[in-house]
């Protein structure tokens, strides 16, 4: 019960004209972010996250993780108004929302999408209140080995449940790991991997591979196309509101199915992009509407939000307990924690409890407040995605390009930044996921020395990775993980199933 | 931006998915070779202190390695359909390096001129070539909104950005 005083505590912390008006703030700010295509979560917190270095780290983490709870919301409205996602997690959201606008419906398809989002969050932040306290306090045991096996099924996981070639998600993944390498060695203080370069000696930053994969390269996608935005017209009144949330009580299994889906993709690094497609291709299969999917179905409207915001959300959780982010936007959040001078891990909860019930604090009210701000002003944020691209594109370039600039105020990183743009437009195109990207980007340095240090321990033997219950029970899973692709074809040859019928232009994250 | 379609050399594929998947994969794997001798010449063995510096990027560049040739081959056996399809068409690709060309001058620019005065310039010749604004409309939304930032960044939140080498913007006294 100690954690609830806690829990009251942080709320009193939040509350406070400051950090409410900062909530807001990030709130507008995220779903602006959301809305526009090539503004992420990701790239939209590491552009802004200079900016919080002057405040107090509580306040900087109340701004940001709004951002992202408004940048969750703000994806379904140009996904329903204009077809377009504005995350790749609200592609789901259009196979069923742009339907409904087209019927005129659009009012109850925003009204039933941003509450679907707010039941999946509110789910998953309950989740993380109860859940958080307990792992922190049984991970202050973990060693080395542990973090290593727990680093090791976090990278395993993407093989074993990502989309596309292994092989693909493979080399992305150890396309991060190998670019953490590049600078100093901790350990031994070493340089390696610079080429004799000067400028390589600090290493890559991954916020610029953020800014520049999620950002340039988004931009780039979306050249190609040509945008000319036309979309529906969206006003919600308070009746529309009252008569959608009359019907939604009925979708209440629909519901839960998306929330376990999205929180336990949202913890193991599935991410919020696949848990609405599982969760959509679910609704789809139990729905005794099934057939009718893709004509403007509210109930495959609710699927993929909630396990959106379900995932977005838990992805915090192993990121606070554990300094795991479960997502690129986690890792960005993880990487301001780094800057602001706290460890992020279970030592968090015990030195730091304002910081960290204040951040669980503001995800309720972040989700009520954002709920009311896109309710209320959903035709205000629609007028964003009628300014015209010539002028939000150089715009867009130009704030990436300030963002990269101020991570550590040096003119390379605009550089760097767009390399990666350029690569993240091939990777994009080609199938290459980039979360593992940078995930490991980010993890490198601690997943490195944590089996350094297991190493040493163990004289170089890997059994150290097996040496008890439970590095042997995660190492073992990570294991499975990683040769799933392999096992399942297995499976499939010796039980015949029915094929998946998963969308196919399902992305990958 | 101008609306290319139906113009029938605009949808002109320029290399293949194929092609490209292939060409990537080599190019990870040169990437992955060059970290493999790097790690080798830092020595990736076991030392007294433990495993070398060059023993974790050792593995990681052997799997890039692998991986990359998986892909390759993959490329190269691939089934007629998607990977014969267009990586990109004449017509997008132009629209790309509409954008991306300039954004290289930009930060080319950044570095000279500073981040103010370049930005200003960049999105009043990009709504002016590519957007078809008149001179008047492109300047003034260009100035409003770097004015914009510049309150932003170094009035509000004291974060100064890079004036270049050429500071064009001391006069501002920030």
């Amino acid at each position: 019960m100690q954690d609830l005083a806690y829990l009251f505590h942080g709320f009193a912390v939040v509350v406070t004209p400051f950090n409410f008006g900062l909530m807001l703030l990030g709130i507008v700010l995220g779903v602006i972010i959301g809305v526009l295509p090539g503004l992420g979560a990701a790239n939209g917190i590491a552009i802004l996250l200079p900016l919080t270095f002057t405040m107090p780290p509580t306040s900087a983490i109340i701004m940001l993780s709004c951002i992202y709870w408004g940048a969750l919301f703000g994806g379904a409205i140009a996904s329903i108004l204009f077809n377009i996602p504005g995350e790749p997690w609200s592609v789901a959201t259009t196979f069923e929302g742009y339907p409904l606008a087209q019927q005129g419906r659009a009012g109850e398809a925003l009204t039933t999408s941003f509450t679907s989002s707010f039941v999946g969050a509110l789910f998953a932040v309950l989740m993380i209140t109860f859940l958080a306290p307990i792992i922190a306090r049984f991970a202050l045991q973990f060693g080395p080995p542990e973090y290593f096996s727990v680093y090791l099924l976090t990278f395993c996981s993407f093989v074993g449940m990502g989309k596309g070639s292994p092989a693909k998600i493979l080399a992305s993944m150890m396309i991060g790991f190998a670019l953490s390498t590049v600078g100093i060695d901790i350990v031994t203080g070493q340089l390696r991997m610079t080429f004799g370069l000067t400028s390589l000696m600090k290493g890559f930053d991954f916020l610029i591979a953020v800014i520049g994969l999620f950002g340039i390269g988004e931009i780039l996608l979306s050249m190609e196309e040509g945008l000319s935005f036309k979309g529906a017209a969206a006003r919600i009144d308070p009746k529309i509101v009252w008569e959608t949330w009359k019907k939604l009580p009925r979708y209440w299994l629909t519901f839960l199915r998306s929330i376990v889906i999205g929180c336990w993709m949202g913890i193991t690094p599935g991410g919020a992009t696949p848990a609405s497609f599982m969760s959509y291709g679910a609704a789809k299969k139990f729905s005794k509407d099934g057939d009718k999917f893709g004509t403007g179905v509210v109930e495959g409207l609710v699927a993929p939000e909630t396990a959106a915001h379900a995932a977005g959300t838990s992805a915090l959780l192993p990121m606070i307990t554990l300094g795991i982010p479960g997502s690129p936007t986690a890792a960005v959040l993880l990487g301001g924690l780094l800057i602001w001078g706290l460890q992020p891990g279970p030592l968090l909860f015990q030195e730091k409890p304002d910081f960290v019930w204040g951040l669980i604090a503001s995800m309720y009210l972040g989700n009520v407040v954002g709920l009311i701000v896109v309710l209320s002003l959903v035709p205000a944020f629609a007028a964003i995605l009628r300014i015209p691209f010539a002028i939000i594109a150089p715009v867009i370039v130009v704030i990436c390009s300030i963002g990269a600039y101020t991570v550590n105020n040096s003119i390379y990183d605009v550089w760097y930044m767009l390399i990666f743009g350029v690569i993240g437009y091939v990777f994009k195109k080609l199938n290459y996921p980039m979360a593992p990207l940078v995930l490991a980007l980010v993890l490198g340095n601690a997943a490195e020395s944590a089996f350094r240090q297991s190493m040493l321990a163990s004289q170089g033997s890997l059994g150290i990775l097996f040496s008890n219950g439970l590095v042997g029970g995660i190492t073992t899973l990570s294991l499975i993980m990683l040769f799933w692709p392999l096992i399942s074809k297995g499976l499939r040859s010796v039980i015949p199933s029915r094929a998946s019928k998963a969308p196919a232009e399902q992305p990958v994250d | 931006m101008d609306e290319a379609g139906g113009n029938g050399n605009d949808s002109r594929s320029v290399v293949s998915t194929r092609t490209m998947e292939a060409a990537v994969a080599a190019l990870l794997f040169l990437f992955g070779a060059t970290f493999l001798y790097q790690s080798y010449k830092l020595g990736f063995g076991w030392a007294t202190e433990g495993p070398q510096s060059g023993f974790f990027p050792f593995y990681v560049a052997l799997i890039i390695c692998v991986s990359s040739l998986v892909v390759f081959v993959n490329a190269l056996r691939g089934k007629a359909g998607r990977s014969d399809e267009a990586f990109v068409e004449r017509g997008q690709l132009k629209k790309v390096l509409q954008v991306l060309i300039p954004a290289a001058i930009y930060v080319l620019g950044v570095q000279l001129i500073g981040i103010y005065v370049a930005s200003a310039v960049y999105i009043a010749l990009f709504m002016r070539f590519l957007g078809h604004y008149s001179w008047v409309k492109s300047v003034l939304i260009a100035v409003i909104i770097i004015v914009a930032f510049f309150f932003m960044f170094e009035v509000w939140f004291q974060v100064p950005l890079y004036k270049g080498v050429w500071d064009l913007t001391g006069w501002t006294g920030y």
